[in-house]
């Protein structure tokens, strides 16, 4: 087979906003019945104004730098002209490095699982459109219909060089992606639609054809298979492959000529002159640096050079707020983290699932409390009640197994006679003290009372 | 009750000792509208009368408001087809700031279309008639705002002044129209047709009147990422220091020349220092860079407008391209005119030579600009290069109307404040002066227009 050549155009939500890129609607579109988070911003009114979400621009460049781009100090916002329905403003704002404009940043990388590194060229901000519903099918539907919950969420586009040469090597760029994002918190698996991308491929040096939104890395790199096929059979009749738009059919797992012949040209780009530049100081870098903390990788290495295992390791490392607990409570008591990371990557990570729960406590005393008693907690069911109580940020207070006086008498029975030769000369008080500490030990402070009681019991008989 | 002549701050006067009632205000204003509308369209939309009495500094006195504000509930319609039927949900900040002040809706003032236009005829809604001579335009394109004042149809006025729209029609007849330094003023609601050489502005009976409601509707807007907060108190002057630029007089009719350099005489000898410079050495790109930048922001501002959300109802038959053109149809012929020049600008292979140029030459004349004014606390020249002309001429030869913006432009290409006052008057038409100062120096300008107003006296017939 020649060879191909796929650059991708990956758009992501930050979806750890809670507000829209250029106003305060909520960014909380899902499942939203339509048109209930809107305003004359996001649905362009006449006479709105965009208004930048500050928030936004350390969320993406929490991104940048995990790309290892880098960012420009001032980069501007364009408007891109083009006639679409859900387009409000039939302008989208979004940034341009063309005409005088820079982008959020340029000039990162990622590297593939192959040791292949992957240029990324730039990396901007810009507005998500809103959506066309067709009741049945886009065929059949008298009419289309418009929801603009999602129009202005907030959207970054990661622009790659086109350095991949296969499908599968595109597929692991969008896997090795996401989990970088979800390094930052942006969990793009738990939103649907929050990760939509734009194929560009050629064959054998031939003209470049777009696939458009294609969603998830599997579907990526079913398109690009078909598409590279498609191009591959052309070439091989000698038809000459034309420079066009195509879309994605996900079930028919074909790519369709979506529109005609497109140029830059017809977007018309020009500086949005009700948005002034967007500076990125260095404070704000160093403020996101600390913020987003270390890469799997870099957890992963901390997690084994404490002795940690590999499969423990593995688990608590892909996911950042285990890790963070983990080094809380590290930090708290040391010699309990090989416990911790037990605990983490089976109890609690199972809570996590069955519960769907978003968010683990800030504070971890109540999880020290419990990791601390945890072989006297009396089965593991009420472990794991106490686990699900902490995570539910409730106060978190361990009462151990009680034991009765009955129980005690063999345990006490067996303690004198194992160690009989050191005690058999000792007097009366010395004796129970000797076996006082080696009997609170055994069963806890808790039980003291109950201990002197039996322990008294024994001696005067055995006297 | 007439209340013909009263400024706003003579109503606030009578209203605080007793002599005149809000309602009684509101009364004679919507009477005499209703009843001058019909021949001089000065209304698109007058409002009945407000019954509650709002609390504040305007005491619920009603204030015409330019048909490009947006106005929760009201309809606003740019003077177009487009908008004919569309109502905003929500106000522009400088109307909730009135409103807040105390202030009501009287009416929504008529316009050229979109604001794109010099002389208030390109309307959907027919021409604005001068209240001077009804046969002659009144300027624009804040055409309405500004017949409404003059004929008390209003006592005062809100418009918008993206290369002159507040002092055009200001001059024309014979009233007081203020231009804010860009930002001064929030633009959320103003319906865009230029973003960043445009403002909203004041037109007034007096030089008082504009100060007062300014400093209402003045101050960084968290909507408007582009407004700021420009100093508010009150500047003391004695001596204003004035430059006047020669080759703007020069470029005026005779009579427009003659009756400015005789304010020049009066204004010099009530104590003006009076200073000349030969020339402004990029006037003969002004314009140019003005209609670029203009139009090639209105091109995209407009694309909006596509028969979907908008305008008439549009016959979907046949393909996308026959629907725009159908949709498009309701605008008027300067908007598709300015549109078409705007699309063209911002094409590839264009954009470098003519938006890139014009954005660089803004640069350049606001760094010029800069250099002549330092040292005095104005430039003083003539707002309009000539009188009214009769309704229908310029639409006959549109270069007219262009050439008719040359002194008016400057301040929007440097965002400095300007005021527009009557310095002369020529058979039933005044011939207007205005004051350009340094950007967020709006006070000094409003103090030397108040001072040059109480100097000139041009219009005796007003009631202080």
């Amino acid at each position: 087979m020649e060879e191909i050549k796929v650059g991708l155009e990956v758009h992501v939500q930050l979806v750890t906003l809670r507000t829209k890129l250029f106003c305060s609607c909520s960014s909380d579109y899902r499942g939203k019945p339509p048109n209930v988070n809107i305003c004359p911003v996001c649905t362009g009114l006449p006479g709105s104004m965009p208004a930048l979400n500050r928030k936004a621009v350390e969320e993406a460049l929490k991104v940048v730098l995990m790309l290892n781009a880098q960012p420009y100090e001032t980069s501007y916002f364009f408007r891109k002209t083009y006639f679409y329905p859900d387009l409000p403003k039939n302008f989208q704002i979004t940034q341009y490095d063309k005409a005088g404009g820079y982008p959020l940043a340029h000039d990162g990388s990622l590297k593939l699982s192959n040791g292949k590194t992957v240029r990324i060229e730039r990396i901007h901000l810009e507005e998500d459109p809103g959506r066309i519903y067709y009741e049945g099918s886009r065929a059949t539907a008298r009419y289309s219909l418009i929801d603009y919950n999602r129009s202005g969420i907030a959207l970054i586009e990661i622009v790659t060089a086109p350095d991949m040469s296969s499908p599968e090597e595109a597929r692991d760029f969008v896997e090795r992606l996401t989990t970088i994002l979800s390094d930052v918190g942006i969990n793009v698996k738990d939103y649907e639609g929050a990760l939509r991308v734009d194929v560009n491929v050629s064959y054998a040096g031939g003209e470049r054809v777009e696939v458009k939104n294609v969603t998830g890395a599997a579907s990526v790199e079913k398109a690009i298979v078909y598409e590279a096929f498609r191009q591959k059979t052309m070439y091989e009749k000698g038809i000459k492959v034309v420079r066009e738009t195509r879309a994605w059919d996900e079930k028919r797992r074909i790519t369709i000529a979506s529109r005609g012949k497109e140029f830059e040209a017809e977007y018309r780009y020009m500086p949005e002159p009700d948005l002034p530049p967007v500076t990125v100081t260095e404070s704000l870098i160093q403020k996101v640096k600390d913020e987003i903390g270390g890469s799997q990788e870099e957890r992963y290495r901390e997690l084994i050079s404490d002795g940690i295992n590999e499969e423990l390791a593995k688990k608590i490392s892909s996911d950042k707020d285990l890790f963070n607990v983990y080094e809380k409570i590290k930090f708290y008591e040391p010699s309990l983290k090989q416990l911790a990371a037990n605990v983490l990557a089976n109890e609690i990570s199972y809570l996590i699932k069955r519960y769907s729960i978003k968010n683990l406590p800030e504070d971890v005393s109540g999880l020290a409390e419990i990791l601390q008693n945890y072989k006297m907690i009396p089965d593991h069911e009420s472990a794991v009640a106490y686990l699900k109580k902490w995570m539910d940020g409730e106060r978190v207070k361990v009462s151990l197994k009680t034991v009765s006086a009955e129980d005690l008498h063999d345990d006490i029975m067996q303690t004198i006679s194992e160690n009989y030769d050191k005690i058999k000369n000792l007097e009366y008080s010395k004796k129970f003290e000797f076996l006082m500490g080696i009997l609170i030990k055994k069963f806890g402070k808790e039980n003291k009372k109950v201990l002197v009681e039996e322990l008294t019991k024994v001696l005067n008989k055995t006297k | 009750m007439n209340l013909e002549g009263y400024t706003l701050q003579l109503i606030l006067k009578e209203i605080e000792n007793g002599n005149l009632s809000p309602e009684d205000v509101n009364e004679f204003y919507h009477r005499r509208s209703a009843d001058l509308n019909r021949v001089l369209n000065a209304y698109i939309t007058l409002l009945d009368p407000e019954k509650s009495r709002p609390e504040g500094d305007l005491k619920g006195i009603a204030i015409a408001i330019k048909d490009n504000i947006s106005t929760k509930g009201v309809r606003t319609t740019c003077a177009s087809k487009m908008l004919e039927n569309y109502i905003p949900p929500y106000d522009a900040t400088a109307v909730s700031s009135l409103k807040k002040h105390g202030g009501s809706l009287l009416g929504k003032t008529n316009m050229d279309e979109f604001a794109m236009g010099s002389s208030g005829e390109n309307s959907a809604f027919g021409p604005t008639r001068n209240p001077l001579n009804r046969e002659y335009v009144t300027g624009g394109s804040s055409s309405g705002s500004a017949a409404a004042v003059a004929a008390d149809m209003a006592p005062i006025a809100l418009g918008s002044d993206t290369g002159g729209s507040v002092r055009a029609p200001a001059s024309f007849t014979g009233i007081i129209g203020f231009k804010p330094s860009y930002g001064a003023v929030s633009r959320y609601g103003l319906i865009a047709y230029a973003n960043s050489l445009e403002v909203i502005g004041i037109l007034g009976k007096s030089v008082q009147d504009v100060s007062l409601l300014f400093k209402m509707i003045a101050g960084k807007d968290p909507m408007d990422s582009t407004s700021v907060n420009v100093e508010l108190m009150e500047k003391n002057i004695s001596k204003p220091r004035i430059l006047v630029i020669k080759s703007f007089v020069e470029l005026s009719a005779d009579e427009v020349k003659k009756e400015f350099y005789s304010s020049i005489g009066k204004l010099e000898s009530a104590g003006f220092e009076i200073n000349y410079a030969d020339k402004f050495s990029l006037t003969d790109y002004m314009l140019s860079a003005y209609y670029t930048i203009a139009c090639a922001e209105a091109s995209t501002n407009l694309s909006r407008y596509d028969g979907i959300r908008y305008g008439p109802k549009v016959e979907s038959a046949g393909n996308w391209r026959d629907y725009i053109s159908r949709a498009r149809s309701f605008f008027g012929p300067e908007v598709k005119a300015r549109i078409m020049m705007g699309t063209f600008i911002l094409s590839a292979g264009y954009y470098e030579t003519y938006y890139l140029r014009a954005l660089q030459l803004r640069k350049i004349i606001k760094q010029e600009f800069e250099k002549i004014i330092s040292g005095y606390d104005a430039v003083y020249v003539p707002t309009m290069p000539v009188l009214p002309w009769r309704i229908g001429n310029a639409i006959e030869d549109p270069k007219i109307a262009y050439a008719a913006d040359v002194l008016t432009v400057l301040p929007n290409l440097t965002g400095s404040p300007a005021i527009s006052l009557p310095v002369g008057k020529v058979r039933e038409f005044f011939v207007g002066g205005q004051f350009i100062g340094l950007k967020d120096e709006d006070m000094k300008v409003l103090k030397v227009a108040e001072m040059a107003e109480n100097v000139l006296q041009v219009k005796k017939s007003g009631r202080n």
